[in-house]
């Protein structure tokens, strides 16, 4: 891949399947029961498909802009590397479902 | 006059004068809530004991000759700023119990100038929608309703919804809000008000529950582009806590609302005449031109060429920052956790996400996913930053031309609750002018500039070079003027 031409080609015989689905459900830890399966595929299928046309856009060489102002990008500075901040225990750990004394609870990790 | 009618800048200058304090001003605003908002469901938490006390406190400062830019003003937060100590939830069940310890910057520096919070203002789940109907603590209702169906219940505009709702029925002087594709400005247009985004690091995000970073800026609402203007100010300016918050002066914006426009040449984007667009909004897009050109403006063709492409490159980049913003939500932390017994690790995490958020927000969860997996990111996410680049560049040509843009803010007026819920890709056109600005980081302020056929509300678009929101405002006042827009929703505190 990396021709335009090719990408093209490749998204247009897209259309994600069941499993694709799950997979992708799973690598974003949202748990998707069976029957939700199906309608997901359709909407992520019809929005994908309407993102599709993107790939008639020339970007031969276009320098991809990341971030939301080059204006503002260019004025960036570096801070000190310093710390700031710290020592905030309780304020850290004031809404955390389950706590442990000075740590977060959760379900055993390692046996 | 009943207090809630004040302008913002009327009633700063009642406080002035004594003809009225701010715990009165205050109370005047609970009581409409209090009538109105069972209703229209603008605001999720309402903090009356908070505000009177805030009042009290201000009306105190104010005897010992402390006066701030927003002494006294009652404003409603959206729910998607941090206030310490009130709930914030974002519109989702997954945030429905947090209690932030830490204000955000922009609502900060507005208690710093004096403002009284009302409440926090309802909005679509972490901001994702257009119509206000996916929170989590239900659906808002926009206070005009059709001339010729009464009946049907209309959406405010999303996401900031309870935002623009509460300043139109005159529950809030103003309110914050915040914007990643339109999410100030077409809620604004909805609801026959003024609302600017400013340029991309004009305000902090600190404290604002991220949803798209390179994307989101907090902008206010009012009833008056110059309301806008005094409260942009306030929110404005560098904040060392957000690194892409730019170290530039803040203007004086409501000065510069008075410059006029005479000079100042204003393009139109032939890309947005758009087929199939309702004659009304190009009737009014055509009568709002004419009308810069009688203030002394000349009206310029200019071309957006990649402007039909904002939308699809939208619909990468923000589902991709959405999901790595919101992979934070992991129920260990803080928020809501689900588990069965038995659960592990993972199994928290999937269940708590599941449960936690709605529909649309997993939606574009998975969308950002597949954007990012591995295989797919060239041809989806790098190809949306290229288009985006040009995006921008479309627009730095155009400034070689014009001083600022004029567009339709929105494609049509307010719709109703039950309508355009079935298809994602329908509900997402909502945003297909004011999208671009997000992209290019550009300011964009909407001005209510007329009706419709039915009597709703219809919105201008103003657009202007990066931090040049001086010359958007003077352009937006001067619309503002033309139009003198007096009409008033059905629902509304004191009517």
């Amino acid at each position: 891949m990396g021709k335009p031409r090719q990408i093209k080609d490749f998204l247009k015989k897209m259309s994600l399947d069941t499993a694709t689905i799950r997979r992708i459900a799973s690598l974003a830890r949202i748990r998707l029961d069976e029957s939700e399966v199906q309608q997901a595929q359709a909407e992520i299928n019809g929005i994908l498909g309407w993102i599709e046309q993107l790939q008639e856009v020339e970007t031969e060489g276009v320098e991809p802009m990341a971030g939301g102002s080059p204006v503002a990008q260019a004025r960036a500075r570096l801070r000190p590397d310093v710390v700031t901040d710290g020592g905030q225990a309780d304020a850290i750990l004031a809404n955390a479902p389950d706590r442990q004394g000075e740590y977060f609870g959760v379900p055993k990790v390692v046996e | 006059m009943h207090p809630t009618d004040f302008t913002l800048r009327g009633a700063i200058d009642a406080l002035n004068e004594g003809t009225i304090s701010s715990v009165e001003l205050t109370n005047a605003h609970l009581d409409g809530i209090a009538k109105l908002n069972p209703r229209l469901n603008a605001y999720i938490t309402v903090t009356a004991e908070k505000a009177l006390a805030a009042a009290k406190a201000s009306d105190e400062r104010r005897r010992q000759g402390t006066v701030g830019a927003l002494e006294g003003i009652p404003l409603a937060i959206k729910d998607l700023f941090c206030t310490a100590g009130t709930r914030t939830t974002a519109g989702s069940r997954i945030l429905d119990s947090f209690v932030p310890p830490y204000e955000s910057t922009v609502s900060q520096n507005l208690l710093d100038d004096g403002a009284v919070f009302l409440g926090k203002a309802n909005l679509d789940e972490f901001a994702m929608g257009s119509s206000n109907t996916t929170s989590a603590s239900g659906p808002v209702e926009n206070p005009w309703s059709r001339a010729n169906d009464p009946d049907t219940r209309l959406v405010p505009g999303g996401s900031s919804g309870g935002s623009a709702a509460a300043v139109a029925a005159r529950l809030a002087l103003g309110a914050t809000a915040t914007d990643t594709g339109g999410s100030i400005r077409q809620p604004a247009a909805f609801c026959g008000i003024a609302g600017i985004k400013p340029t991309y690091g004009r305000c902090s995000r600190f404290g604002i529950v991220a949803f798209a970073s390179s994307l989101d800026q907090a902008g206010p609402v009012a009833r008056t582009v110059e309301d806008c203007a005094i409260l942009l100010k306030s929110m404005a300016g560098f904040d060392p806590r957000d690194s892409t918050s730019a170290d530039m002066p803040v203007p004086d914006f409501a000065k510069a609302c008075e410059r006029g426009v005479k000079g100042l040449r204003i393009g139109v984007p032939k890309e947005y005449r758009l087929d199939g667009m309702a004659p009304e909004i190009v009737a009014l897009w055509e009568q709002g031109l004419a009308w810069l050109r009688d203030a002394g403006a000349e009206t310029v063709e200019v071309s957006l060429p990649h402007a039909k492409y904002a939308l699809p490159t939208y619909y990468i980049v923000a589902p991709a920052e959405a999901s790595s913003n919101l992979a934070r939500y992991d129920g260990v932390r803080f928020g809501m956790r689900v588990t069965e017994p038995g659960s592990d690790l993972r199994d928290l995490y999937e269940r708590t996400r599941a449960a936690g958020f709605g529909a649309e927000v997993r939606r574009r969860i998975m969308i950002g996913t597949y954007v990012l997996s591995a295989g797919y990111y060239d041809a989806y996410y790098l190809k949306a930053q290229k288009v985006r680049a040009l995006i921008r560049r479309d627009f730095e040509q155009a400034y070689e031309k014009v001083d600022a843009i004029l567009t339709p803010a929105t494609p049509s007026a307010a719709f109703g609750m039950d309508e355009k819920q079935d298809d994602p890709v329908a509900m997402y056109l909502n945003d297909i002018f004011t999208v671009t600005a997000n992209l290019a980081g550009l300011p964009g302020l909407a001005v209510p500039a007329g009706l419709d056929g039915q009597g709703l509300p219809l919105g201008l678009q103003v657009i202007g070079r990066a931090f040049d929101e001086e010359t958007v405002f003077a352009v937006g006042r001067t619309l503002e003027r033309a139009a003198n827009f007096t009409a008033l929703p059905g629902l509304r505190a004191g009517a």
